[in-house]
């Protein structure tokens, strides 16, 4: 059975300029895809809801916050997840994570269609811990043994619960990543880091602080995201179809080339302070214009600097 | 949490030939609506949990409201509601409704 959506009689161009921050998961594989090819696995009226928050009496959501399934990109197939941040801060269940172990592990056997992961999570739902955590470690698994098998997992990341803890992780075992301004990759977040080794080490309110040490500008500044997108559909799809057609093949080099990169990316910035000290290290002029420059121009100026050695994963 | 059901008997049929439809997030002061052709043609169920305890009242007058401007005939109506207020509660309902509407595909 498939799944009605709004709007669905938007022209394309309203279609690319809608906001990826402001859009729900349903709205953005909706408007990333081909009209019309979305086709959802273990949809809303199947109620795979999480046996855990009931418990809790906390209220659930049909689709435990996930939305799995396949559709085309520009004609080709791919297979697609999409969390809802604003579910629970997106974070990981048990449904929830075996909904995208399941698809992964699909697109793993299928071997012909790559997958895109739009993580928008603070990490493993507290009501569901241990489940939780190990839904992170399948997810990392099955991600592994879908790129051994030739699969690119490309994930997309600019909504507004970003990518943290286990979202992090999974994060980094991707082919290649799509960041925004507004999304944030990390593991802990500021508020943990902050309450585990106090305020001078991370002051959590501080949102320009929290923004240029986990935000997409300095993120893919630093090689931990492949591509930067402005803040809307049309840019995230040009992006992925962009790191599809450009990613390379996984396999033991690959993973070589990415331990070298970390170590040389520790080596070069691990004395740096805070992110202008590494933005000045990675030879941008004037570090403190960065965060206020509009999309364009910051993709100029990091093509500029930015190393390509830098993107190997 | 709280669950609640109501059952109205309808004028019409609801027009359209989608077999299911969902609208909403659930979140602090949203909900999410899911939507089937499962009744027969002059009936219309809707099954409620909600977050927020001791409003059947108000979720009494809001659907009466909705049943009324609408006609949902043949439709079942399951919401996750993270306590929406009423106003919102009406614009998903319509959402929902009109959703069913479109053709399917």
């Amino acid at each position: 059975m498939s799944v009605a959506h709004v709007d669905r009689q938007l022209p394309g161009e309203t279609r690319a300029a809608s906001s990826w921050y402001e859009a729900s998961a349903r709205e953005r594989v909706r408007l990333l895809l081909d009209a019309g090819s979305f086709q959802e696995f273990i949809g809303p009226e199947a109620r795979e809801t999480s046996p855990h928050l009931r418990v809790f009496d906390l209220p659930e959501q049909f689709d435990d916050g996930i939305i799995v399934g396949c559709g085309k990109l520009d004609g080709s197939p791919v297979f697609v997840a999409a969390q809802e941040g604003r579910f629970m801060g997106g974070a990981f269940g048990e449904v929830h994570g075996a909904k995208l172990t399941g698809l992964l592990r699909a697109a793993r056997d299928v071997k012909s269609a790559p997958v895109l992961l739009l993580l928008d999570t603070g990490g493993v739902r507290l009501q569901e811990a241990n489940a939780g955590e190990l839904a992170i470690a399948e997810i990392m698994r099955a991600v592994i043994e879908a790129r051994s098998a030739g699969v690119k997992v490309i994930g997309l990341i600019g909504g507004r619960s970003g990518c943290y803890g286990g979202g992090g992780l999974i994060a980094g075992c991707c082919s290649a990543l799509v960041v925004s301004e507004q999304g944030r990759i990390a593991v802990s977040g500021p508020e943990v880091i902050e309450t585990n080794r106090g305020v001078e080490e991370f002051d959590s309110r501080d949102r320009a602080l929290v923004w240029r040490t986990m935000g997409g500008k300095s993120r893919w500044l630093i090689g931990g995201a492949d591509a930067f997108a402005d803040d809307t559909v049309g840019d995230f799809r040009k992006a992925a179809l962009k790191l599809l057609s450009s990613t390379a093949d996984f396999g033991l080099d690959t993973l070589k080339a990415e331990q070298s990169r970390l170590e040389e990316r520790l080596q070069s910035f691990g004395e740096c302070p805070d992110a202008l000290d590494i933005w000045r290290t990675e030879g941008v002029s004037d570090p403190r214009s960065i965060p206020a420059l509009p999309a364009d121009q910051f993709i100029a100026l990091g093509d500029k600097i930015r190393r390509t050695s830098r993107d190997a994963r | 949490m709280e669950d609640l059901t109501f059952r109205h008997t309808t004028l019409k049929r609801a027009s359209g030939l989608k077999p299911t439809a969902i609208i909403g997030v659930v979140a602090s002061g949203n909900l999410e609506v899911l939507v089937e052709r499962v009744m027969p043609d002059a009936e219309c169920l809707l099954e409620i949990r909600t977050a927020a305890e001791g409003f059947g009242d108000v979720w009494e007058a809001v659907v009466a409201d909705f049943v009324e401007r609408y006609s949902p005939g043949g439709l079942k109506f399951s919401i996750n509601d993270g306590g929406a207020r009423p106003d919102t509660v009406s614009l998903r309902l319509a959402q929902a409704a009109r959703l069913m509407q479109e053709d399917d595909r």
